[in-house]
């Protein structure tokens, strides 16, 4: 099913958060805003609520830290007790680098596979944007629209705003 | 709408906008190979030719092709080692360590101080592979329940500790430079024309579209990255020093190794970043995004690393006298004085007194001799580990064992190959993917270019735009963003 936006591109990050305000507040729903770089502010601008992926980072990072100690202790205590420099089969002092190291393997690991699995992010043929400036110098506002949009009534919105151009994009898979 | 302060020096000069920094950057890209760099990474092939040769000679004849002997079981592999790995971590110092502390300038060298961090681990771990003799077995070192037994690695051994932290540090360093590469990437993906170049960045940007969603978790996983690889980098080389200073060798069993090494690691990484920087910028014509400025604070860094160095080699003979063992006192009077003394005194002269030349701030601001220091601390750091290693072990307890080391021609030969291996890496990099992160100079560009791009668009935004952007959106306003995809 193919999509119509109406994109409004902006050349200034400054400028884009104030269209950003006003056309929410003009009450039109915004599907996505491209940008080149992170722009500060935008999350709050946008509504986006903060990432929970802080929450994500200390539980895998308890979980390797608890895998590693449990390795350690069983295999050394356990499995295959062995007396080494006549020091105890569960030595923790000496447990500690590996346990510190798979604690970190696994918070970042964890996080980056999850970052990429949340925001759909794997290797693709062909990717399909909406303006390929996006990436460049432009701030790109993406708007649904459906066959009740006014495109003149956004396009003087958005051109109010500070949009430098308003263009209209049809998407088939997006 | 600027916000230049009056007293720092701009991050980026020549008045950039945002298209002119994918423009500098994507050139190399997407240009044809310039005679140069054919030139540059024709001789880096040759060397890893020379590499694959020792290599070949070193597998199929055994570790006997060394200059190893009895006493002297560990020399010029594992001075490599330590070498290439602390080179490394300059990397993670400016990509994880400099975003932590708000250090805006590391934006345009931290993409290829974090490339050299990968590569010089690879070349680290080359040494121990091949040192193993069969390689094959290398799976060995992990906790693998192996099938003729029940028996399990020694977790108490530092050398296990030392696989966990370089094989956590390399795939943890790539990761992390990796998902800074794939907004650029995106970049390079939405200019490229040719077709093979559409699909291969297609595929390395993961589709990435730069959405505001997508942003927001991004920088979320750079901090939370930034913030574990920290704890991290200190890890490795501490762990490194515990392959030391955990035996009984005279010269080695020293408390102060861990941040004696990570100082070291860390000097030696920014003369090696500061080396490449210096050839890149000027290749790549980035003068503007590594400006002297750019070189002046990584002179500063090691210079700081480099004095925390030298008062190190003070206090290791300090202590030895101090401690009034015969054996750990013979062991220091013999670095300076005995047979290796040339190795000690160069370590000495590169180490503690050419980093002292960058208080002169002439040299610290000029390239050339910069350069010629950078290379000068890298040939004294390799010094300082040949002779922790080799001068402690060929005179220890036993007189009657005492021997000298020389390297044969094949430990040259891996040595001087992994500088190849690491240099056709390094080129291949340099060519095909961004040297610099765009993205992240974007950021800064704004408020620290000089005379750089000022929007004088709609009715006098400029004077809050800087203000903190919460601006009141109430909460019940009628819109809701979406998430899609």
């Amino acid at each position: 099913m193919s999509k119509r936006f109406a994109l409004g591109i902006f050349e200034d990050e400054d400028v884009l958060l104030h269209a950003i305000e006003n056309v929410r507040e003009a009450g039109v729903k915004i599907y996505e805003v491209f940008s080149p770089f992170p722009v500060h502010g935008i999350d709050d601008a946008l509504g986006i609520e903060r990432s929970r992926l802080p929450i994500a980072a200390f539980f895998l990072g308890m979980t390797g830290l608890s895998f590693a100690l449990w390795m350690q202790i069983y295999m050394l205590g356990f499995d295959w007790p062995m007396i080494i420099g006549g020091k105890p089969h569960i030595a923790l002092p000496a447990f500690i680098p590996v346990a510190f190291e798979l604690t970190v393997f696994f918070t970042c690991h964890g996080m980056v596979i999850t970052f990429y699995t949340i925001s759909n992010l794997y290797p693709r043929w062909k990717t399909p944007v909406l303006d390929v400036r996006a990436t460049d110098d432009k701030f790109v506002m993406a708007i649904e629209m459906n066959e009740k949009t006014d495109l003149n009534r956004l396009t003087q919105l958005l051109r109010a705003n500070g949009a430098s151009e308003v263009n209209e994009k049809e998407m088939s898979k997006f | 709408m600027q916000h230049v302060s009056p007293v720092r020096e701009p991050l980026v000069t020549g008045g950039k906008t945002y298209h002119d920094v994918t423009q500098d950057i994507c050139r190399q890209v997407e240009a044809k190979p310039n005679i140069r760099w054919m030139a540059a990474l024709s001789v880096a092939l040759f060397f890893l030719g020379v590499f694959l040769y020792s290599v070949y000679r070193t597998l199929w004849y055994g570790i006997g092709e060394w200059g190893l002997n009895k006493t002297v079981g560990w020399a010029w592999d594992i001075t490599n080692f330590v070498w290439w790995v602390g080179i490394g971590h300059a990397g993670t110092l400016i990509s994880a360590v400099l975003l932590l502390f708000r250090q805006k300038w590391r934006s345009s060298i931290n993409r290829a101080a974090e490339a050299m961090t990968i590569f010089a681990v690879i070349c680290a771990a080359m040494f121990p592979v091949l040192h193993m003799g069969r390689p094959w077995l290398a799976y060995w070192v992990f906790p693998f329940q192996n099938t003729f037994g029940s028996l399990w690695v020694n977790f108490n051994s530092p050398l296990l500790w030392d696989v966990f932290a370089i094989s956590t540090y390399f795939t943890v360093s790539l990761v992390f430079w990796y998902t800074g590469l794939v907004p650029d990437f995106a970049t390079i993906r939405d200019r490229a024309k040719g077709p093979i170049a559409k699909v291969a960045y297609s595929l390395l940007s993961f589709g990435w579209k730069g959405s505001a969603k997508h942003w927001s978790r991004y920088e979320t996983v750079s901090l939370i990255l930034a913030g574990v690889s920290t704890p991290l980098v200190l890890s490795v080389h501490t762990i490194v020093s515990m392959d030391f200073a955990t035996s009984v060798v005279p010269g080695w069993h020293t408390t102060i190794f861990p941040p004696y090494f990570v100082a070291g690691a860390i000097f030696s990484g920014f003369a090696m970043v500061l080396t490449l920087m210096l050839i890149t910028r000027v290749v790549f014509k980035l003068e503007d995004y590594i400006t002297l400025e750019h070189i002046a604070l990584m002179n500063k860094i090691m210079m700081v690393t480099g004095s925390i160095v030298g008062v190190a080699y003070i206090t290791e003979f300090f202590i030895a006298w101090y401690s009034q063992v015969e054996f750990e006192q013979y062991a220091f009077i013999n670095r300076a004085t005995g047979p290796y003394w040339w190795a000690y005194w160069s370590m000495m002269t590169c180490n503690v007194i050419s980093p002292q030349l960058v208080w002169i701030r002439r040299i610290r601001y000029s390239i050339p001799a910069t350069f010629v220091l950078s290379i000068i601390v890298n040939i004294g750091m390799w010094f300082e580990r040949f002779v922790i290693i080799v001068t402690s072990l060929h005179r220890d307890y036993l007189p009657s064992s005492w021997v000298m080391f020389s390297p044969s021609i094949i430990d040259i030969g891996i040595y001087v190959g992994t500088l190849g291996l690491f240099f056709t890496l390094f080129l291949l990099f340099a060519k095909f993917f961004p040297v610099v992160n765009m993205a992240e100079v974007k950021t800064i560009l704004k408020y620290t270019v000089d005379n750089g791009p000022t929007y004088t668009g709609i009715h006098g935004h400029s004077e809050q735009a800087h203000q903190p952007a919460t601006h009141g959106v109430p909460a019940s306003a009628p819109v809701n963003y979406n998430k899609h995809e």
